[in-house]
């Protein structure tokens, strides 16, 4: 018979030795034929309709009794085909498109397109549109985490957190309506910087919401951190070694829950993420309480880069805030009509679209999920010829199997909402 | 390094082009030598038509106008043929704090040509074999379970492939007979 091994409750876990990566397919956990031949095996379909799958889902589990003895993941339920639809729309067009494919982190997906294809321009971005570009991509960040932590939380029977989270992740939302003048999918980033200049009003509020924020985190964490019964669901549960994670390809929070200090914003610094001072959280244990423990540091982390980015910006007033190349960037409005060649330049390039010169470039950027990698292809010509999205939500998703390994049936929905997937993502 | 047909340094990025035969070899030498544990992604592009067709004029026609076409601006350059048509892109990236480093491995493809499996020198390779064989129709040889992934699993064609018809699904109007 196949037991879960015991657990050292809120003793702190031990970590695996070797490798649990399935054997052959790395992401199906087969039956093993002893336990089959008992007879007693049965398989349930869990989702792709279910509260707690983060969209639609399909874990197709064999258990035995209460033990999780196989799992395959059927994904592809929310496929919309962005990349195909990406091809047919000039670059300009485009940059609508990724967000929509991760609805959480939206702006993080804004922003690794539109760097790609200011790589393959090899656009210099001015100063204060890499500042806000950096804001946003925190106050997202923090989003995406607000969202994370809620669901997470109520899915192992935390209700009031969610109520909690979502009032701070309201107030983001709010400041991203100031902003840009939308919630979510702000479309804010343009290729060569920003949309629209920052608004008067943002900065003080982005102050009062930087000021408040850090009592929100302290509020999550007293009723959570210490709580007994999440800590008897979450510590021990679903581990994953550093090892294994690595060979997994995971990023982002779960990679740092497996003791594996990387974290693209400080090791291969894109925006301006040199220049600010933050920390990056790093815990061993691989199990759902560190990677828990992860992205509550994170917020705390990005309330600290927010406020940096505040002070840089205040002393930006009446800066450029999008690069001056007419073959590129929409002309400013009000030129539209006294100036003859803005009219022409906005109307060739809202019909036509750009050129972007031929080549291809991989960029990854650490979206709150992980590495968020854009590949864009083109052969010169105003449409992109290929897109793709590596998506951590994606890649994490093939890790249920190897966390799953030894687990109970009721752990699935704590290791399934650790890995943190937005469904939009993995199908794209 | 095995297998190594070229070196390819464009828009700050390193591109390996590597022989399909030796792509298991290359990439174990690349993890075990070179420190590339990591594999960010797989992507599968196909050049079908590549620098033929007119990919500039007004989008309301269908497909772009002709590059040779007189009047259209056309490409500025044609670009740079591609040996076959299908390429399989490998972004490989070294966990080194102190120097981190990205490359790509790349190898080219005619349609049917099977490329070996990646998927027992990085696990993570799975999904992301199985996607470029559901949306491009990659062979993948050597694959556990090479199955389509986002697709249903008797959907008929690649939809990702250039060839593969725009608003394929025909849709039937409830007055219609």
């Amino acid at each position: 018979m196949v037991v879960a091994p015991e657990r050292s409750r809120l003793r702190g876990p031990a970590i695996y030795e070797g490798t649990r990566i399935p054997h052959p397919t790395p992401t199906v956990l087969t039956v093993p034929p002893d336990v089959q031949a008992t007879g007693d095996v049965m398989q349930v379909n869990f989702g792709p309709n279910h509260p707690s799958t983060h969209g639609v889902l399909r874990l197709v589990v064999d258990l035995y009794g209460e033990d999780v003895v196989g799992l395959a993941a059927v994904i592809g339920y929310l496929h919309t085909g962005f990349e195909k639809n990406m091809e047919q729309k000039t670059w300009w067009k485009c940059v609508t498109y990724p967000e929509r494919i991760d609805y959480v982190s939206f702006q993080n997906n804004e922003y690794v397109f539109v760097a790609a294809v200011e790589k393959l321009l090899d656009l210099k971005i001015p100063k204060k549109a890499v500042w806000m570009r950096m804001l946003m991509c925190e106050l997202n960040r923090l989003h995406s985490h607000l969202v994370w932590l809620g669901t997470s939380a109520l899915e192992l029977g935390a209700i009031s957190m969610f109520w909690y989270a979502f009032r701070e992740r309201d107030q983001i939302l709010d400041l991203f309506e100031l902003v840009t003048g939308y919630r979510m999918h702000t479309r804010y980033f343009q290729i060569g910087g920003l949309a629209e200049d920052i608004p008067r009003g943002f900065y003080p509020e982005a102050r009062k919401f930087c000021d408040w924020m850090p009592h929100a985190i302290d509020d999550y964490e007293t009723l959570l951190t210490r709580n007994k019964i999440w800590l008897e669901r979450t510590e021990g549960i679903g581990l994953l070694s550093a090892q294994d994670a690595i060979a997994l390809g995971q990023s982002g929070p779960v990679l740092r829950a497996s003791g594996v200090d990387w974290d693209t914003r400080r090791d291969e610094p894109y925006l301006a993420y040199d220049q600010v001072d933050f920390r990056v959280p790093v815990y061993p244990e691989g199990d759902v309480y560190a990677r828990y423990r992860v992205h509550m540091e994170e917020m705390r982390q990005s309330v600290r880069i927010v406020e940096q980015c505040l002070d840089r910006l205040e002393k930006m007033e009446g800066e450029p805030w999008i690069a001056d190349d007419r073959k590129v960037v929409l002309p400013p409005r009000h030129e539209l009509h006294t100036s003859m060649e803005s009219l022409i330049h906005h109307f060739k390039i809202v019909t036509e679209g750009f050129r972007v010169p031929e080549g291809e470039v991989y960029v990854a950027i650490e979206s709150p999920r992980g590495e968020l990698g854009c590949y864009i292809c083109s052969d010169g010509g105003p449409k992109p010829w290929r897109v793709k999205f590596r998506a951590p939500s994606f890649v994490a998703l093939e890790a249920t199997a190897t966390c799953m390994t030894d687990a109970l049936i009721a752990d699935m929905i704590a290791v399934v909402g650790s890995l943190d997937s937005v469904m939009g993502e993995v199908d794209r | 390094m095995p297998g190594l047909l070229e070196v390819v340094e464009a828009h700050r990025e390193l591109t390996l082009v590597v022989d399909p035969a030796e792509l298991v070899a290359a990439c174990t030498h690349l993890r075990d030598e070179h420190g590339f544990g990591f594999l960010s992604d797989i992507t599968a592009v196909d050049y079908l038509g590549w620098g033929e067709r007119g990919v500039s004029g007004y989008l309301g026609t269908a497909g772009g106008r002709d590059l040779n076409t007189p009047m259209t601006q056309g490409l500025q350059a044609t670009p740079q043929a591609k040996p076959k048509r299908f390429a399989m892109n490998y972004h490989l990236l070294a966990l080194l704090r102190e120097r981190p480093r990205r490359i790509r491995v790349q190898t080219f493809l005619d349609d049917g040509e099977p490329v070996p499996s990646v998927v027992y020198v990085w696990p993570t390779a799975d999904w992301h074999e199985r996607e470029a064989f559901d949306m491009m129709g990659i062979r993948v040889d050597g694959h556990p379970n090479l199955r389509r992934i986002l697709m249903d699993d008797d959907w008929e064609g690649h939809p990702l492939r250039k060839d593969y018809p725009l608003g394929g699904e025909p849709v039937r109007f409830s007055g219609e007979e």
